[in-house]
């Protein structure tokens, strides 16, 4: 990455404003041909801002960008396209409905004459493709392919149109580890062409794994820029942070002595899960850790009724209860805060209050409305206790940031007062100061004597307010941990306990 | 919603329904003139809630049939079904209630045939619907075999043509079921959870709210109020036209709710705006016909008119004055209280 | 290959196909030449309306509006024809004009202003059929020597039965729309735009021309339906082709068409729209039904087309994930 003296691409100065807001202060980027570049930062650091700027999603309102030293200033993303700096983001921005090879000559078919030659398109598209490591029916729609063969569609469009520069904004987050690897390989080859790759992702270790250096950034400035082979984790978290966090997530851990609360007996779905058994106390944190998509978000929903089960006892304080959906068992005292909290979680237009009260009010029935009073009580009092920052209680709720919006989802349950909480990786996409909040609300929810169950891809999280935590792997319970045995190392192991993801992890 | 918020939201649509009128006494001075004559009130006013009432039954349904992010095509043709069914029992001499009864209950099957297609099949809403609209004056025409079917019931003939206290029995319904389930959807948790539903299904459902069944419930009652609308049409001409009986009023209805200013997206709604919206178009109609304009200009000033009525509130507009206001960084309070606190 | 995106076509085919042979096997009459040149005749407006539809759907949009401006060509062509002495041809050249312009205008409104197709249209509708009331109310007769010569083209088979120029018209118009469909970069944008508009817009499509034109093109067959309509019609009628917009939206779905957008085939509105014609030939052979049957019936195809399509999802959402194949990068 040093023999190209002359940066690929050059930011200069870039600020951008909003109404009430620096969003980016005098900003400075530089990437090289054949580099992997970190993009770090918090939730609201400036990250997708600053790419909106460079791809011409928005206008910035000072600053410069030089493209080979070439100054540019596309409006369009398209304009940025052909320039040469193309964009995948986390969800598959590609049509469904189109063929791969639609997908990926959409607007620069090869033509005959007027028509679109089909033939050729679709042969091209199958060798493009074999160059990055994928086999498929290039006439097939997309929606036939899982999201890693789309993400790598994607990647394959932005870079034959593009070819300079490649941003990535989160590809990984809703990859499994293999398909994590796949899209890997492909941004190595990348690098190997020369190209300039830009990475976006919550996932440090994935940071670490591939990428060269690193541009750091804090409330819309530059904190850094590291070369990442001679830094240290620790320092990276520091600069994104400002602050030494590590020791703040660890909660107490108190005993785990109640009395049994619930108790499953092969809990089983076909294609979702294949046994589950457990048995959970008042006052016991259970992990539930395992790689994305080995059954842990499938576990969440299926214990909740909100997928329906093939077979499984649940036994709660002593008597048995059928789960048909839901309501069944939010009516038995359940709560579940779900993983995606855009699509399951919040209501987004409606106001912070009626999402706080919905599941309260789901309970009491359509008939007996909540009181207004108490309505008021209960909303104000958890804005309170969950330190939930807003500007006032009538605002949609989508417009807080994902910290908040995950501390209102939870006020929304613990305002049913629940025995049994489920919580599906409570801290993802959300900023490390909300994060350490979160875990520590773990903890005070435990020692109130709730029970509570929390699927988290995590290591240090489950380690944190874990009293024991049940591994999971493809789709089936492989280990359960107790006390001390509980370490990253030991829920890595057990996960690895395949050979070919022990080497990868 | 507070006294306040609910003024703010409808002060839109007050403000146009307010110029419509004003236009009317403009071409027509006596406008507001209302006189009593035979028991019965009479004037230009009356006349446009009279004649508003279709458009305005429809309304209450299709309004929360569009929070729940749905739409019912159907109402037109389920209209032309009840008049239908009414006529052909009173013609076959039942008393005049059981034929409206059954009216009710056929408007009330034809929207839990649409619930269940949206519901539990899980199709579009524009699709499902679709299937009892092209259907549903087939089904009309089955009932009245082909013909218009006349009936001189004086009972049905009431709901239609008659007055209570001076007032046509029309304005009278609509009024009160308009408050009614106004009232209702803000005094139970319904109004609440039929947009939760709107805006996300799936949070809404997670969250323990029995959507399917708000769905059914919701085109049952755009049903059953299109069964009103759909006698009260009848009653009125005396005969049931399975042809013409309300034909493009869902469209009408459809505009109503969204000159209501309610998002066809879903989500918030309000029931009183979606009523003046209904007047407005009433108000409208009443302004081509009193300014004396050839009436082959009516449908092209309506037009004119609704479309810029849509342009004032568009999203983009509305999106302009939205960024404007949301912007709002928060304060930061440091010290948590304790979590557990008596509520109660 | 068979793909399951193909799947509501093969329905759609074999649905005529079957129906087809139901019909002839109960009136052997029914296989007659006669019989299948009458049905492209009589259905040549809708055929031709239906090909804009499709585009429109395919495009997640919809069009309300193409009933009135039918009725408000066949008016324009009428008065102009009685009150000037401009050439049918020039009035023809007019109105295509005018009805695109119309419809690239509901576009416009559509695509800047972020409003629901539904709504624009639905006001396109009124504003339609209101200048053809300002036009004229009655049925205007329309006699011109160009119109006797344009009627009196066909081909004549050896059974009686005659296929005119307007048949023709339409096939020719499904072809044309074929090819623009699945051949061209703006038949690929619509499906773009049909599988999500704001990632098409990422994607670099021409959102704001592909939309205005898909409009331009639905106003502008609409425009040529109602030239087709007054040539069989030899009149104008501003009261005329109420609710063919329903009858066009029906034939698109039975064609096979997802009406929420990106899926479906112009050449399947075809069959969609012969299945129509044959149960309206049907109840006309038939003698004892009545004419309300055909509402009923083509309520029933459409609830079928529709859980039909519904099925497929479901289907295709099941076996997602399971066909990847990686080959190990070398």
């Amino acid at each position: 990455m040093t023999d190209e003296r002359r940066p690929m691409l050059q930011a200069k100065g870039i600020s951008k404003f909003f109404p009430g807001t620096v969003a980016l202060d005098n900003v400075d980027l530089t990437l090289h041909g054949g580099e992997i570049h970190a993009l770090l930062g918090e939730n609201g650091a400036g990250k997708s801002t600053l790419i909106k700027c460079l791809t011409g999603v928005y206008r910035r309102d000072s600053g410069r960008v030089l493209l080979q030293g070439k100054e540019v200033d596309p409006t369009l993303t398209h304009h940025s396209q052909r320039l040469g700096i193309g964009t995948v983001y986390q969800e598959v921005n590609l049509l469904p409905n189109l063929t791969v090879a639609e997908n990926l000559y959409l607007g620069r078919q090869p033509m005959r004459g007027p028509f679109v030659d089909r033939r050729r398109m679709n042969t091209q598209a199958r060798d493009t493709l074999r160059d990055y490591g994928i086999q498929i029916d290039p006439a097939q729609p997309l929606s036939t392919y899982s999201v890693a063969v789309q993400q790598v569609v994607a990647i394959a469009r932005a870079v034959e149109m593009s070819g300079k520069v490649l941003i990535l904004d989160e590809p990984t987050a809703s990859l499994d580890h293999e398909e994590v690897q796949l899209l890997f390989s492909v941004i190595r080859r990348l690098k190997d062409r020369r190209l300039a790759v830009v990475f976006i992702t919550h996932f440090l270790d994935q940071v670490f794994d591939i990428c060269d250096s690193a541009t750091v950034l804090r409330n819309g400035q530059v904190v850094g820029r590291v070369d990442l082979a001679t830094t240290s984790r620790n320092d990276v978290i520091t600069l994104m942070l400002g602050r030494q966090l590590a020791a703040q997530v660890r909660a107490p851990k108190p005993k785990a002595g109640g009395n049994t609360l619930l108790q499953i007996e092969g809990l089983q779905k076909t294609g979702m899960l294949n046994r589950f058994d457990l048995s959970l106390n008042e006052g016991e944190v259970v992990g539930l850790a395992g790689l994305l998509g080995s059954g842990r978000t499938e576990t969440a929903n299926l214990i909740f009724g909100a997928v329906k089960a093939d077979q499984g006892k649940l036994t709660f304080r002593g008597k048995e209860i059928q789960l048909r959906n839901p309501r069944d068992a939010v009516a038995q005292g359940f709560a579940l805060c779900p993983e995606d909290r855009k699509t399951d979680g919040i209501v987004g237009e409606l106001s912070v209050r009626d999402n706080i009260i919905l599941a309260l009010q789901a309970r009491q029935g359509w008939m007996r409305k909540v009181r207004r009073k108490k309505i008021e009580a209960i909303a104000e009092h958890y804005v309170r206790t969950l330190d939930i920052r807003l500007a006032n209680l009538d605002m949609p709720i989508r417009l807080l940031s994902g910290g908040n919006q995950q501390k209102a989802l939870l006020a929304r349950w613990l305002a049913t007062d629940p025995n049994f909480l489920i919580l599906d990786e409570p801290t993802r996409g959300i900023d490390i100061g909300a994060h350490a909040e979160i875990i520590a609300l773990i903890g005070r929810l435990q020692q109130d004597g709730m029970a509570l169950l929390v699927a988290s891809s995590e290591m240090e999280e489950l380690v944190a307010y874990s009293n024991r935590v049940i591994v999971l792997r493809d789709r089936t319970q492989v280990k359960e941990l107790v006390g001390e045995e509980i370490t990253s190392d030991n829920i890595i192991r057990a996960i690895a306990a395949d050979p070919q993801v022990e080497a990868a992890v | 919603m507070t006294r306040n918020a609910f003024l703010r939201r409808i002060t839109p649509q007050l403000i146009i329904l307010a110029i419509v009128l004003g236009l009317n006494v403009l071409v027509f001075p006596d406008f507001f003139d209302v006189e009593m004559k035979n028991g019965r009130l009479f004037g230009n006013l009356i006349d446009v809630l009279n004649r508003g009432a279709p458009t305005a039954l429809l309304c209450l349904g299709m309004t929360l049939v569009i929070a729940t992010k749905g739409i019912d095509l159907s109402v037109g043709a389920v209209m032309a079904i009840a008049g239908a069914t009414a006529a052909s029992l009173v013609v076959e001499g039942n008393h005049w209630l059981v034929a409206v009864l059954g009216a009710l209950s056929v408007g009330a099957l034809c929207g839990l045939w649409n619930g269940f297609l949206v519901a539990f099949l899980r199709i579009q809403p524009i699709v499902a619907t679709l299937v009892l609209m092209v259907a549903g004056r087939g089904i009309a025409q089955l009932i009245t075999e082909g013909t218009i079917l006349t009936f001189l019931d004086p009972g049905l003939i009431h709901l239609g043509a008659g007055t209570v206290l001076g007032v046509p029995t029309p304005v009278l319904i609509w009024l009160t079921l308009g408050l009614f389930v106004a009232v209702f959807v803000r005094r139970t948790a319904l109004g609440m959870l039929i947009e939760a539903i709107g805006i996300n299904e799936a949070s809404s459902r997670l969250a323990g709210i029995n959507s399917r069944v708000l769905l059914v419930c919701v085109y049952v009652v755009s049903g059953i109020g299109a069964a009103i609308a759909g006698v009260i049409v009848a009653a009125d001409i005396q005969g049931a036209d399975a042809n013409n009986a309300g034909l493009w009023l869902e469209l009408d209805a459809i505009l109503a709710v969204v000159i209501g200013g309610n998002s066809l997206l879903g989500g918030r709604f309000s029931i009183v705006a979606s009523l003046l919206g209904a007047m407005i178009i009433q108000s409208v109609n009443s302004l081509i016909l009193l300014s004396g304009m050839p009436p082959e200009f009516n449908l092209i000033i309506k037009a004119l008119l609704i479309i810029a009525i849509l342009v004032i509130q568009s999203p983009k507009v509305g999106h302009l004055l939205y960024i404007l206001r949301a912007s709002a960084p928060q304060p930061h309070p440091k010290q948590l209280p304790p979590l557990k606190e008596n509520l109660r | 290959m068979i793909r399951s995106t193909h799947l509501p076509l093969i329905v759609t085919l074999a649905t005529f196909v079957l129906a087809y042979a139901l019909c002839a096997w109960q009136y052997p009459s029914m296989l007659s030449l006669r019989v299948v040149a009458n049905l492209l005749t009589d259905n040549a407006f809708l055929g031709i309306v239906a090909v804009g539809m499709t585009f429109v759907i395919l495009s997640g949009g919809i069009d309300l509006s193409v009933g009135s401006v039918i009725a408000f060509t066949g008016v324009f062509l009428a008065v102009v024809l009685r009150d000037t002495t401009l050439h049918p041809l020039m009035a023809f050249a007019l109105v295509l004009v005018i009805t695109s312009a119309f419809g690239a205008a509901m576009g416009s409104i559509i695509h800047y202003l972020e409003m629901p197709p539904f709504i624009v249209t639905l006001a396109g509708m009124f504003l339609a059929r209101g200048a053809a009331y300002v036009l004229s109310t009655d049925s205007v007769p329309i006699t011109h020597e160009f119109y006797d010569a344009l009627q009196q083209v066909y081909w004549k088979t050896a059974s009686g039965g005659r296929f005119r120029l307007i048949g023709g018209v339409m096939i020719v118009t499904f072809l044309v729309g074929i090819m623009v469909a699945h051949r061209t970069r703006f038949g690929q944008n619509v499906y773009a735009l049909g599988g999500g508009s704001a990632t098409s817009r990422l994607m670099g499509v021409p959102v704001a021309s592909t939309t205005i034109g898909i409009y331009a093109i639905s106003g502008g067959l609409a425009g040529l339906a109602g030239i087709v309509f007054s040539l069989y019609t030899s009149a104008g009628y501003s009261l005329a082709t109420v609710g063919v917009e329903l009858d066009a939206i029906a034939a698109v779905v039975i064609g096979g068409t997802l009406l929420t957008g990106g899926f479906g085939f112009v050449a399947g509105t075809f069959f969609g729209i012969l299945i129509m014609g044959l149960i309206q030939t049907y109840i006309v052979f038939d003698g004892t039904l009545s004419s309300w049957w055909t509402k009923i019936v083509i309520g029933g195809l459409l609830f079928a087309f529709i859980l039909l399509q519904k099925g497929l999802t479901w289907a295709s959402t099941a076996r997602r994930k399971v066909a990847t194949g990686f080959v190990t990068p070398s």
